[in-house]
């Protein structure tokens, strides 16, 4: 009976302010193997929500199926849906690279192409607009929003790779930026950086809040509390449970969420 | 003592002794046998060369004179079968990493391009003879010949380039692939530029491989003496490999030393490709970036 009344308390949120990801029934098999099974969320528009859950439960499938990017192996199979921006990603008329362009994700280890600074900023950029002289602007605009600029403003033309792990995080965010995506998939940015990396990543996160919607993957507990305004709890592939952090962790509504949370799976 | 040496460690250290003594000469052997034939080729061939040789055609039945004809007839195999087999072996290379799905279909095609490695070159040979000599009418000629040879190396180039191709880490692409780019933006504008020092060291090596294969054009294109040089790849043509065939077994009254000059500049010419495909790969790998 809670269910029909949740399911209608997700609707008039939708109604409200439609979600920025929007899933159905969503089940995905790696061949034989089950990942996800009826992924049922609503990720609401312009706010930070984390995803945790023990390693392996799907966290960084789910992502990966929200931009697409899992379909490249030819065994993956998708059932059910997924909205971004109230528009469903698997219709026939839709053409990938703008999903893709709507949805920009940040990796676990940076991943900077192995160019200039400038030119990672620009290399979205360039793929969808010939504006050549709109590009110093860019480079700026991007490097400022991410808290960068003033630390490489003077050598954006060095290689990329040069710059410190948290460095190149930020810069692999500022990359998305040119290309104005609504959403940014982060899964486990900060856990290849040290502590100080961490806390300076998790600062522009926050700055990012509002401009774009964030999903993001988090081992760090303490991450999720402070830095999201919603969180999902993952476990073997399915949604646990969903609700405002705060409620989340101090009075989760399911015992395999407060064990995650006490840290009592790996 | 701590640190003091007991019975057990000279034991052990003995025997490490003797694996690297036994390893050593293991490895001795495997030179040695190049080192003879370089030296006896350049003792015994080293007076043959000059200018002249290589830029003169062969006078009196070939018992005299240079190898021109056959080092032109050389490049020009090489560089048709080039033509052919790199465009082909590198788009082929790129649909088969960058394109294909996971499938039988894909299985087979790899298993078709292992297997087309290991063919012998004669059968490679009869091939050429069959198809391109008679079916499609080219007759003896260098194109005959040089597509036999480009059929022959092709799994090469393929796998060269695969390699090269996966190399690069997916991590690229999928960061290009995150900002919007099509599959071709990504192999054009990141996958190529970081392989493309792998797949010219893998024609490199194709050429060198090439410029010594005898079989594939005896029958094809190539042939044991012409007065005069090719004029298009319609013509046949002397080769190297063929004409140290020729002076070493088929001509009477040879000088000495004109076959291992023959031998000398063959040779040369795959170590030179060799060398150069091994410095551009330090070279670039030295100025990698990842
Ligand atoms: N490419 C893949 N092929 C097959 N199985 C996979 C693949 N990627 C992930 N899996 C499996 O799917 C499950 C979920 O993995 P993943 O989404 O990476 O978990 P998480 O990010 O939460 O640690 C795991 O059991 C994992 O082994
Ligand atoms: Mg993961």
């Amino acid at each position: 009976m809670w269910k029909g009344v949740l399911a209608e308390f997700a609707t008039q949120e939708s109604n409200a302010a439609p979600a920025a990801i929007r899933t159905r029934d969503l089940n995905l098999w790696y061949g034989t193997f089950q990942a996800l099974f009826d992924i049922n969320l609503n990720v609401r528009n312009g706010i930070i929500t984390s995803l945790i859950g023990p390693s392996g439960c799907g966290k960084s499938t789910f992502l990966r199926s929200v931009n697409r990017i899992n379909e490249r192996l030819g065994y993956v199979r998708i059932a059910g849906s997924i909205d971004v921006m109230g528009n469903n990603i698997f219709a026939p008329d839709v053409e990938l690279l703008q999903v893709r362009k709507q949805v920009g994700m940040v990796f676990q280890r940076p991943n900077p192409l192995p160019l200039s600074i400038r030119d990672n900023v620009l290399f979205g950029h360039r793929l969808h607009e010939a504006n050549k002289a709109a590009e110093n602007d860019v480079v700026e605009k991007a490097l400022r929003e991410v808290l960068l600029w003033d630390k490489v403003k003077d050598r954006l033309n060095q290689p990329a790779i040069g710059l410190s792990l948290e460095e190149q995080q930020k810069l692999c965010i500022a990359r998305l930026l040119p290309v104005k995506p609504r959403v940014l998939l982060m899964d486990e940015p900060c856990s290849a950086l040290d502590p100080k990396g961490t806390e300076a990543v998790e600062e522009l996160i926050w700055e990012l809040r509002g401009d774009y919607t964030i999903l993001i993957v988090t081992h760090n507990m303490a991450q999720a509390r402070r830095a999201s305004e919603e969180c999902v709890f993952m476990l073997m592939g399915k949604v646990v449970e969903h609700t405002a952090t705060d409620t989340m962790f101090v009075t989760p509504e399911n015992k395999e969420t407060a064990d995650y949370i006490e840290g009592r799976y790996g | 003592m701590m640190f003091a040496a007991s019975g057990q460690n000279d034991k052990d250290r003995r025997i490490q002794q003797l694996y690297f003594v036994l390893f050593g000469i293991m490895t001795l052997l495997l030179v040695l046998p190049v080192l003879i034939i370089l030296t006896t080729l350049v003792v015994k061939g080293g007076p043959a060369l000059s200018i002249d040789f290589l830029f003169t055609k062969p006078t009196n039945g070939m018992t005299a004179g240079g190898i021109f004809p056959a080092l032109l007839g050389t490049i020009w195999l090489v560089l048709v079968a080039l033509l052919f087999s790199v465009p082909l072996g590198v788009a082929a290379a790129i649909y088969l990493s960058e394109y294909a799905p996971e499938n039988v279909f894909t299985r087979i095609i790899n298993l078709a391009i292992i297997n087309l490695a290991g063919v012998p070159s004669i059968v490679h040979a009869l091939f050429g003879v069959g198809a391109f000599v008679i079916f499609f009418r080219f007759g003896t000629s260098i194109l005959a010949a040089s597509l036999t040879l480009g059929i022959m190396t092709l799994p090469v180039v393929i796998v060269a380039t695969r390699e090269s191709l996966q190399a690069v880490p997916q991590a690229f692409r999928e960061a290009c692939w995150n900002m919007g780019a099509t599959r071709w933006q990504t192999i054009r504008r990141v996958v190529l530029p970081n392989a493309v020092t792998g797949i010219l060291t893998g024609i490199i090596l194709e050429v060198s491989r090439t410029a010594g294969e005898t079989a594939p054009i005896m029958f094809t294109g190539a042939a044991f003496f012409l007065p005069f040089l090719p004029q298009g790849v319609l013509d046949q043509t002397m080769a190297l490999s063929l004409h140290l065939f020729v002076v070493s077994t088929q001509v009477p009254d040879m000088p000495e030393h004109l076959p291992f000059g023959v031998a000398l500049v063959l040779i040369g010419i795959v170590l030179i490709m060799n060398s150069v495909s091994i410095a551009l790969r330090m070279y670039l790998r030295g100025k990698k970036k990842w």
